[in-house]
């Protein structure tokens, strides 16, 4: 504040405090423990600007349609022109937003927690629908007998598929919150209703790369005196492996990209602390976008918009392992493996 | 490669499930140790900015859904316990079928804390006129139902296309309104204040109420479906965004949204008064509505950090005349109301 003396009123005050975003206190706070003895003296330290000026600096709004929506004042223009001008303004990555929490104010939000809450949300989800998805496929491919159960579990599974993801929400909330009792907007209620929702897809996908193994695989092995489940695990299943793998992240993928279901078990929320364990309240990236896209503050724009291309970030980083998945250990048929 | 790779594939997911049930079972269900607050999207980012502020001194943040006011009356209600919230955040006092829904399930002692008031602005864009509306153009123009121009005491289905046809001083264009659904207190608010208002300047529908109040509540709380009013769900940005397309639109949204939009969009008089902070908060803007939260009493001393929270909302700090939560667009209650508030609140949760 002593940069600038002139100001004395209360008002004045006040209309200087949004110069800078309410972290700069934390920073400040931050700087003076790690140097108790700068204490007393005087530094120069980057602090973070408000909103309003963060917003103009990186051209998101005009300076006239900043000042006739309220996002800056005259006067707080007029200093962050004259700091300009001394060469005292810059514009920094912001690392914070992938450590921090939700926020009320936007400059202090961040995406850590839907980054957590999100990767519990896959830990949860793959760990339950991967082996459970791909036994059932390998179960009803090379197991069971035709019959008209088997017929019947089949149309079933294809037309879960088609459930939109918003019923497997409701399904969730009556049966894992409501009777089990587990607790609301926690990770782990929202893996299981996600694994829910891609048990389906994993058990298409499976079944899929399990009847495109040719027979001759099978038969060779049966001749040579392999048993059943040996024929099963030896050589047919290392051979559908990769297009298992690929339907299961591409299942994943879709599960990440899920709001409507996480509604339903109460994970749309703001939540401030990083989530810790599978039983806390945890939001995800994709419900963060949807949460800061409806805040009637400008800036929360930017930020649903940086949160949803670290969405994209992350869905292109799945969808490319599930390729590499599939060149690395795609074999051919007959190959020595 | 085969089975090896199988065997790496077997052991990794058998290390995630161990790590996934060990992160799971460990806590077990301990005791709730954070805030749990349901209810209206209007008073969400309220709520969250005082839920930062008192997070810094409780051990955990207080965790906040938007369900809206009756969604969150619904889970708050059903019950006494720590999987239930403690705070239902409101845009409208509670009502009758709320109250006995509350009672059927155990939860008896409730706190009511008014906070403050929200205006519902219709506004429109920059670039086109803005319109000086009654509450009795706002009838006309969305209900379903009105009176025949030609005889009052018929109610016909609106005819209405054009706001000229309403009000020969208003402009000759289509009505276009973008509005909430259904589930929004925006709506509830829009049907009381402003429909049931204006219905009420028209003397034939003032009788009506007297005599048959039910057809006059379907007559006022219904808004019409022709293409005229425009569900636009529950996205506010979404309705300043088409404004700002269409300047001949017009749409409904909370106070807040309009203040953060002054350079795109403009707001409609109503009854002549400007939707501005002063006229809010002195109440001559009619369609202003009260806030408030609704606190489980049984949940006082057992959950951490109700005490703090109310204290915290009810502060000068938040809702005083230059408070935090005023620079956010809350229109907090006049002095002498904030602080028999204040009183009475704090000796009851004492």
């Amino acid at each position: 504040m002593a940069k600038f003396p002139d100001v004395t009123t209360r008002q004045e005050k006040k209309e200087l405090s949004k110069f800078l975003s309410p972290k700069a206190v934390d920073v400040v706070r931050n700087f003076a423990k790690a140097h108790p003895e700068v204490v007393g003296s005087s530094v120069e330290l980057w602090l973070p600007v408000g909103d309003g000026l963060d917003m103009l600096k990186k051209e998101v709004i005009s300076k006239e349609n900043a000042l006739q929506a309220g996002l800056v004042t005259e006067k707080n223009l007029e200093r962050f022109e004259r700091l300009a001008e001394e060469k005292k303004v810059a514009v920094n990555f912001n690392w914070h937003f992938f450590t921090s929490g939700d926020s009320n104010a936007p400059s202090t939000a961040g995406i850590g927690g839907a980054i957590v809450g999100s990767f519990y949300l896959v830990l949860v989800t793959i760990t339950l629908s991967f082996p459970l998805g791909a036994g059932a496929a390998i179960y009803l491919e090379e197991c069971a007998q035709r019959s008209k159960f088997r017929d019947f579990i089949d149309i079933n599974i294809n037309n879960l598929t088609a459930v939109p993801s918003i019923i497997f929400g409701l399904i969730g909330l009556a049966i894992f919150l409501n009777f089990f009792h587990l607790p609301r907007s926690s990770s782990l209620v929202g893996g299981l209703v996600l694994s829910l929702m891609t048990i389906p897809v994993i058990v298409i996908a499976s079944k899929t790369a399990l009847s495109s193994v040719p027979p001759s695989i099978r038969e060779a092995a049966l001749s040579v005196g392999a048993s059943k489940i040996q024929t099963v695990f030896h050589h047919v299943v290392p051979l559908a492996l990769p297009g298992m793998l690929t339907g299961a992240i591409v299942g994943m993928a879709r599960a990440m990209g899920e709001t409507a279901p996480l509604l339903m078990v109460g994970m749309v929320a703001f939540i401030v602390d990083i989530p810790k364990r599978l039983t806390d309240p945890a939001s995800a990236l994709p419900v963060q976008i949807y949460l800061w896209s409806d805040q009637p503050e400008r800036a929360f724009a930017n930020k649903a918009a940086a949160a949803i291309i670290v969405l994209l970030f992350f869905m292109i980083l799945m969808n490319s392992f599930a390729i590499w998945l599939r060149k690395r250990y795609e074999k051919k048929y007959g190959e020595r493996g | 490669m085969n089975s090896r790779f199988g065997k790496k594939l077997a052991a990794v997911s058998v290390m995630l499930a161990l790590i996934a049930l060990g992160l799971s079972i460990s806590p077990a269900l301990a005791a709730r140790d954070n805030l749990y607050i349901v209810g209206s999207s209007t008073v969400y980012p309220f709520a969250i900015t005082v839920a930062e502020h008192v997070g810094k001194k409780l051990p955990k943040t207080p965790k906040i859904e938007s369900t809206g006011t009756g969604g969150g009356f619904k889970i708050f209600c059903a019950g006494v316990g720590e999987s239930h919230p403690d705070i239902n955040d409101a845009s409208r006092p509670i009502t009758e079928s709320e109250k006995n829904l509350c009672a059927q399930n155990g939860v008896k002692d409730i706190i009511e804390v008014k906070i403050g008031f929200d205006g519902i602005v219709l506004a429109m864009s920059k670039k086109g006129q803005p319109m000086a509306l009654t509450t009795k153009d706002i009838f006309l123009a969305l209900a379903k139902e009105v009176p025949d121009p030609k005889n009052p005491n018929n109610i016909i289905p609106n005819p209405y296309k054009t706001w000229k046809d309403i009000n020969p001083s208003l402009p000759d264009v289509k009505i276009e309104v973008y509005g909430p659904p259904t589930t929004s207190g925006t709506r509830d608010a829009l049907e009381e204040l402003g429909m049931e208002a204006g219905a009420k300047s028209i003397p034939e529908l003032k009788e009506l109420a007297k005599k048959d109040e039910k057809r006059f509540k379907t007559i006022t709380h219904v808004i019409r479906e022709d293409g005229a009013y425009i569900d636009a769900g529950e996205n506010d940005n979404l309705i300043v965004q088409k404004l700002e397309a269409n300047p001949k639109a017009v749409g409904i949204f909370g106070f807040s949204y309009l203040d953060n939009n002054r350079d795109k969009l403009v707001g409609c008089t109503i009854n002549g008064i400007q939707p501005t902070f002063e006229n809010i908060a002195s109440g001559s803007y009619p369609l202003a509505r009260p806030l408030f939260f609704y606190v489980k009493k049984a949940h006082l001393g057992v959950i951490p950090g109700i005490k703090e929270y109310i204290e915290e909302f009810l502060s000068e700090k938040a809702i005083g005349d230059d408070g935090y939560l005023v620079e956010k667009g809350f229109i907090p209650l006049p002095k002498a109301e904030r602080e028999k508030v204040r009183g009475e609140v704090m000796s009851l949760i004492k």
